[in-house]
């Protein structure tokens, strides 16, 4: 059987919607079109309905009461509102934050703005596997902290964080926890309370709904979360989040996260199973390939791969009927290797020698199978033109060498 | 990123790619770049002792497919030039070339570099041979 090119293996970006969620949504364009505020007129109280349905959705997925998630328009407008808004409310509180360095840009830029408006924030380290150090993170607390921010998965190593731990920690010490959970809902169990999470970020269009379309889980007892809101209008979302409500989004939204709840299980077995192959078969064809992260603490669907001695855009071009992304800093637009591969001491020259494969509901086998065998051959193409994989073989220690790196 | 189809082509075709042996008195070796700024690039000369003319090129390139274009077709031009011509070779030339565009002229200035790198090699290599060999006169090749 052939594969259908070209392959996406790059659902950490983005998932398709799944079919079942278009179908659900489509009414809520035409037919029932209503505003959800709009109290006085069934199409209104349709529009009402759904969303407090979708609510409802979001909320069972990830063990919450309905009425504790605010629709936004992603995670990265949930990642400011959390950070943003807690620091305001709780200013008199302290003016101390905690995040990790290899947090999502939408919380640490937030973090960076909230800096220059005299907060002081601690960006604490991650070792080698990708985790921070639950000593670094009790080490970093202050009287003055209010607030720990610290993504559940990582959007490129795929490393998820001992949240449980670090919501312990938090509770014990009366500061509020937010996490970054794009990557992990819908993938991997998630429950706020088990957790001891107080507020977390979801993206509908990275879990097979719609994009423009995510969700704050804010908690509403022990203790009441309150938040400052961004964007003042309406009173939307408690007043948290004022805004016409897009309604097809949200119902699209919560009929995602209904079928991630039914399907995460066996979801999870079969694409934790073709990314084991993946990996398998690759190193099976090419010797020093590294795996950047913790393979015991990582999404089902992750796999982010280090091929020495080639760089990560050439790589790309070679193998451009498949989606992944890199590392490499041709590939981004600021020209700098990735900033999360380089925080786990890998070395800059691994960082652009990097691939990330996310798996997703429409991997095959035989794109697996394709992949492996297509980068086994590439890479192995590369190398031969490599002078860093020449110098490697005639024994040359390439981190003690001299380069020549001005003017670069 | 779009690429041109000339980068592409020496991309799936890289000309000239290999290694030359560098303790030979007549090759020039440039390593040029590094690893943690994803670009190094070793290109060689071979130079004709008798007529002072490139041989023979080769290369190899850790980089970007602008990077690997921008070495192959650089060896391709050397072949055949005299040691002054081709340090007249300008990166601009490898730009316009490959139409590269705003972000990949490092590249092109990395080959550039790497000329120039693998001919001083070579013309250190004739300089100390030269003195080693004085006086018994087998090494007459031009050295400027």
């Amino acid at each position: 059987m052939s594969v259908k090119l070209p392959i996406y293996l790059d659902y950490h970006a983005t998932t398709p919607v799944d079919p079942r969620v278009v179908e659900e949504m489509l009414p809520y364009f035409t037919k029932q079109f209503g505003n959800a505020a709009s109290r006085n007129h069934p199409f209104g109280w349709e529009a009402e309905e759904a969303v407090e349905k979708a609510r409802k959705q979001v909320g069972d997925l990830i063990g919450a009461n309905a009425k504790e998630i605010v629709f936004t328009s992603g995670a990265t407008e949930s990642d400011n509102l959390a950070i943003k808004g807690a620091a305001e409310m709780y200013r008199e509180k302290g003016n101390h934050i905690i995040t990790c360095v290899t947090e999502h840009k939408a919380v640490i830029d937030t973090c960076k703005r909230l800096e220059k408006e005299g907060f002081r924030v601690t960006y604490l380290p991650v070792r080698k596997d990708g985790r921070i150090s639950l000593d670094d993170l009790k080490a970093a607390i202050t009287d003055k902290t209010i607030l720990i921010t610290i993504m559940t998965a990582n959007n490129e190593i795929g490393v998820i964080q001992p949240v449980a731990e670090i919501g312990a920690i938090a509770k014990e010490k009366g500061i509020l926890f937010h996490t970054d959970a794009v990557q992990a809902v819908g993938k991997v169990p998630f429950n706020v309370n088990d957790l001891k999470v107080d507020m977390a970020s979801i993206s509908a269009h990275k879990m097979y709904g719609p994009k423009g379309v995510g969700a704050l889980y804010v908690r509403r007892r022990n203790p009441r979360v309150l938040l400052a809101p961004l964007i003042d209008g309406g009173g939307h979302e408690r007043g948290m989040r004022s805004g016409t409500l897009n309604v097809p989004g949200i119902v699209g939204f919560g009929k995602a996260a209904e079928l991630c709840r039914q399907e995460m299980e066996s979801d999870t077995k079969r694409l934790s199973g073709l990314r084991d192959r993946l990996n398998a078969r690759l190193h099976k064809g090419l010797d020093e390939i590294y795996i950047n992260g913790s393979m015991e603490h990582r999404l089902p669907h992750n796999l982010n791969i280090s091929f020495a001695y080639v760089e990560g855009e050439s790589l790309l071009m070679g193998i451009n009927d498949v989606a992944v992304s890199s590392g490499s800093a041709c590939t981004s637009a600021s020209l700098e290797p990735s900033y999360v591969l380089k925080a786990l001491g890998a070395g800059d020259d691994l960082a652009h020698s990097s691939i990330r494969f996310g798996l997703g509901r429409w991997t095959t086998e035989e794109e697996i199978d394709y992949v492996a065998d297509k980068l086994t051959t590439v890479v192995t193409r590369l190398r031969e033109m490599s002078p860093l994989y020449e110098l490697a073989k005639e024994g040359v220690d390439l981190s003690t060498m001299q380069w020549q790196t001005e003017g670069h | 990123m779009a690429y041109s189809t000339k980068v592409i082509d020496h991309y799936e075709n890289p000309r000239n790619v290999g290694s030359l042996p560098k303790d030979d008195v007549n090759v020039g070796t440039g390593l040029v770049g590094a690893p943690e700024c994803g670009d190094v690039m070793k290109l060689q000369v071979k130079v004709n002792p008798q007529t002072g003319v490139i041989d023979d090129a080769k290369f190899k390139t850790f980089g970007c497919g602008s990077a690997i274009a921008s070495s192959s077709l650089a060896t391709e031009w050397l072949k055949g030039k005299t040691v002054e011509e081709a340090l007249a070779i300008k990166n601009t030339d490898i730009v316009t070339e490959l139409s590269l565009p705003p972000v990949k002229i490092h590249c092109s200035v990395l080959a550039e570099d790497a000329i120039k790198a693998a001919i001083a090699d070579y013309k250190k290599k004739q300089g100390t041979s030269a003195e080693k060999g004085a006086g018994d006169d087998t090494h007459a090749q031009p050295t400027a």
